[in-house]
């Protein structure tokens, strides 16, 4: 790179360092022109409020599965936030920093096991479960709900451990002077403290549930209809743009594309508060 | 009656206690199952022989060709990208509106769904560029998607190089450049490694952005465009569609000890940057 010169490289690295929101900038464009006009032409209230998802007979509502998106969502925040945030609180507070340092990389580890292995485990092992025990098809809303809420732990445990870990200690000694137990000291003020920062985490793990595609077509069943029970089969946002684009064409595929366009709405919005919540964080220090 | 402070601390440790073995047990319940069902059917025979009958029978060659293959593609074209960068954020700029942006920009990068990423390949790579179901449109679609992860870790690593190694470059007379090449991208380096293994790990295991860009032929592939299955896509398949239950959990299984690995080595070689730098 001699030949461009230290003036050279600085621009062509200006120019390098633009690819990630050039990136971002070109997939929202591309989504959106392909799924916005559709929403136009089509109607945005009917098309995001109506229930009838008929492609062939040209019937495009999405709201089951936006309901069905929420629910298994919520579903999985119910079971993945409660768990993460205990477990970050007590690796953190409770346990020898030696341990922590062991248990804490395991379960980053295992964030990288692909989606699509966890639904596999869904469909071998938690549907026939929640079957023989629970009754309904298995494949539903609650083995979404299920699977989602343990994929989204690594990101929920490792972001809050961070944030917590963060709490300067003469919090934590100032509480235990005035004669604080070590778990009064940890959820009146060591928590309260890290807060911001374990709500951007299981925002964040919201947003990663949201956006999950494989696993939840593997284990929610993938029925087009709003849930009378969290035994029904659902089908989410994702499920319904991975499950048709393979044949999807014309109005149909447009459709699909429409239904990315929700998606990444949802997603930027997540995010968004997300990122205000870790600002909120970084403000107070 | 107000219970004592003891009391309760012992009843939230033990619950806080019994929800982290919870959530290790489920961890590992999953990988020994994948393994305990998957290793049976893994061997040379498996990993080197062409599948036949749609994956019925044979091993699984073709499909880890296509994921070597696929993940290349992604590592070449993001590895410069993300480092350059993070040279750039780091070496040659301050904070200012513009870092903001970039930043902003790897953020909101990080958190698009990967659904998203294979629904932006298909129309862009595969249909307006006219790649096809190919291994460069793949590829592409991966390198977009572990951009951030790299860009994030190299950043990471070049901000923990000491400033005194840059200060004796430039007053040897080195300019910036020939200091990021020589002092700082060497010091750096097992550092950005790691972020180029964590983005190896996230390319083998997706499946959702590289089946609607890559394809699914289970043929071997001769040249970039031509459209490959990964072993995720296959694992995928093969268990969705019943193919093969015993051939899903063998894939699984190879898929789970490859990632596991990568992650590990990455996760190795951070610390001992981390151990040293400090």
């Amino acid at each position: 790179m001699k030949f461009l010169g230290e003036k050279g490289v600085r621009r062509v690295l200006a120019g390098i360092a633009f690819s990630a929101i050039s990136a971002l900038l070109l997939i929202a464009l591309f989504i959106i022109k392909e799924g916005l006009p559709f929403i136009i032409s089509y109607g945005p209230v009917k098309f995001l409020l109506s229930s009838d998802w008929q492609p062939q007979a040209g019937k495009f509502g999405i709201w089951p599965m936006i309901v069905a998106s929420v629910w298994v969502t919520l579903g999985a925040m119910l079971v993945g936030a409660p768990l993460g945030v205990a477990c970050a609180v007590y690796l953190t507070e409770f346990v020898p920093r030696r341990v922590m340092g062991v248990i804490k990389p395991t379960i980053e580890l295992l964030a990288g096991i692909p989606s699509v292995v966890y639904g596999f485990i869904g469909v071998m092992v938690l549907a026939p479960l929640i079957r023989s025990q629970l009754g309904g098809p298995g494949l539903s809303v609650l083995a979404g709900a299920i699977i989602l809420g343990v994929m989204i732990l690594p990101t929920i445990i490792s972001i809050s451990i961070d944030s917590i870990q963060s709490v300067p200690n003469s919090y934590r000694e100032g509480s235990l002077a005035l004669g604080a137990t070590h778990w009064q000291t940890t959820h009146m003020v060591t928590v309260p403290a890290a807060k911001s920062g374990i709500i951007a985490a299981i925002i964040l793990g919201m947003g990663r549930a949201i956006g999950e595609t494989m696993a939840v077509i593997m284990v929610a069943g993938n029925a087009v209809k709003i849930p009378g029970s969290a035994l029904d089969s659902v089908r989410t946002l994702t499920a319904n743009i991975a499950l048709e684009m393979g044949y999807a064409t014309g109005q149909h595929r447009q459709a699909l594309f429409a239904t990315g366009v929700v998606l990444l709405i949802i997603i930027m919005i997540l995010n968004s508060l997300a990122g205000m919540a870790i600002r909120k964080r970084a403000g107070k220090r | 009656m107000r219970i004592p402070p003891r009391y309760t601390q012992t009843a939230a440790k033990l619950v806080m206690g019994l929800a982290t073995l919870a959530t290790l047990a489920i961890l590992v319940f999953i990988i020994l199952f994948v393994l305990e069902k998957g290793l049976p059917v893994v061997g040379f025979k498996f990993l080197l022989s062409a599948p036949r009958d749609m994956g019925k029978a044979g091993g699984i060659f073709p499909v880890v060709v296509g994921t070597i293959l696929l993940t290349l593609v992604a590592i070449l074209i993001a590895t410069p990208l993300g480092v350059g960068t993070a040279i750039y954020l780091t070496e040659y700029t301050r904070e200012s509106r513009a870092t903001r942006i970039i930043r902003f920009g790897a953020d909101c990068l990080a958190g698009i769904p990967s659904i998203i990423f294979g629904l932006f390949g298909f129309i862009f790579f595969v249909t307006i560029l006219q790649m096809g179901w190919s291994i460069l449109s793949g590829g592409l679609t991966l390198a977009f998607m572990i951009l951030p992860t790299i860009i994030r870790t190299s950043e990471e690593a070049i901000k923990s190089v000491p400033n005194s190694y840059r200060e004796v470059s430039f007053s040897l007379g080195a300019t910036r450049w020939e200091t990021v090449q020589k002092v700082v991208l060497p010091s750096a380096l097992p550092g950005i490694v790691t972020g180029v293994m964590l983005g190896v790990g996230r390319s083998i295991g997706e499946t959702a952005a590289v089946i609607f860009t890559a394809g699914s032929s289970l043929r071997m592939p001769s040249s970039l465009f031509d459209s490959v299955r990964t072993m995720s896509v296959h694992f995928y398949i093969l268990a969705r569609e019943g193919i093969s239950t015993e051939n899903a959990y063998g894939t699984a299984a190879i898929l789970v000890i490859t990632i596991l690995l990568i992650n590990l080595t990455a996760y190795g070689l951070m610390n001992r940057f981390v151990a040293k730098n400090n």
